[in-house]
């Protein structure tokens, strides 16, 4: 019988790997995006799998809630990112120094 | 059983592989085809956790939305994606370092949690049993009765999202002609058209 452990261990694994993700891409902005994508992905096996597991199904809405973030921020991410590419002409974050913050 | 075992163990694996995958791949183009491997392998995942509803809108949100919106953005960019990459190999061991010692700790949170009496009894919906009212009836009687405020929270959210997207990546083109229809409609034939007798003998 597969139990909690094994869809939490899944979910770390995921997480882990777009932390890392973030770390070794850390000029493309796009794989970064899709790293945060892969962590929301984790959360939600872990929202999912605990909801399955006790029984609530609150769980099951509020993943639902994550997605509709997600979405949100995958399309005004990828937004600024055409914006900034346009007036710049490049994606490295290391260039993303304008306001000198 | 032995079914749901084996397929756990196989979303399980491709999820982690594909996951693995967007972060290595060369091709930013590749990552976003795994991006959309993990997605369909999570989705068996809460297919076999009985969430079938959730499983359903998140192929659709997705990989049929985000997916496919990040492909749309790495195929219009006209980057040196290889130039992106260079300094990889130096920051990929303290990565991979991070990485493991993240897991690491995580175990050790795995290996000392139990669930807690009151967990059970503190339970705000309880899933009605599969049998009786199937996951999307029990989702949209919840959704639509309890948490109506924050399902249109989330639409605000989408809608704001959606005009920010739009308002951000708009722009007027200057030196580009554009079908005017007002102007082609209010256009006067008399002030158009410019008849000019010319004597037999005295054309140019």
């Amino acid at each position: 019988m597969i139990g909690l452990a094994h869809y939490l261990t899944v979910a770390a694994i995921l997480f882990v790997t777009g932390i890392v993700g973030i770390f070794i891409n850390r000029k493309n902005v796009i794989i970064i995006l899709m790293s945060l994508e892969l962590m929301l992905l984790a959360v939600n096996i872990n929202f999912v799998a605990f909801s399955a597991y006790l029984g609530d199904l609150v769980g099951q809405i509020f993943v639902l809630f994550v997605l509709t973030v997600a979405a949100a921020e995958a399309a005004i991410g990828l937004a600024i990112l055409v914006c900034f590419f346009r007036n710049s002409g490049t994606i490295a974050v290391e260039d993303i120094n304008v306001m000198k913050g | 059983m032995a079914f749901a075992t084996f397929a756990f163990y196989l979303f399980a694996v491709i999820a982690v592989v594909a996951g693995a995958m967007v972060i290595f791949a060369r091709n930013p183009v590749h990552s976003v085809l795994w991006l959309i491997l993990a997605f369909f392998s999570a989705a068996g995942l809460f297919v076999l956790l009985g969430a079938e509803f959730v499983a359903m809108i998140m192929l659709i949100v997705y990989v049929g939305a985000v997916a496919v919106l990040f492909l749309f953005v790495v195929m219009m960019l006209d980057v040196n994606f290889a130039e992106l990459r260079e300094g990889m190999a130096r920051l990929l061991p303290i990565g991979l370092l991070i990485g493991v010692v993240l897991l690491v700790q995580l175990g050790f949170v795995f290996g000392a949690w139990e669930t807690s009496e009151q967990a059970l009894s503190a339970r705000q919906a309880i899933t009605p049993a599969p049998e009786i009212v199937d996951n999307t009836t029990a989702i949209g009687k919840l959704l639509y009765t309890r948490y109506i405020f924050l399902f249109q929270t989330a639409g605000l959210v989408l809608l704001v999202a959606m005009i920010g997207a739009i308002v951000l990546t708009l722009r007027k083109r200057q030196y580009v002609k554009r079908q005017d229809v007002l102007k082609q409609m209010y256009r006067d034939p008399k002030a158009a058209v410019n008849l000019v007798d010319i004597k037999p003998g005295q054309g140019a």
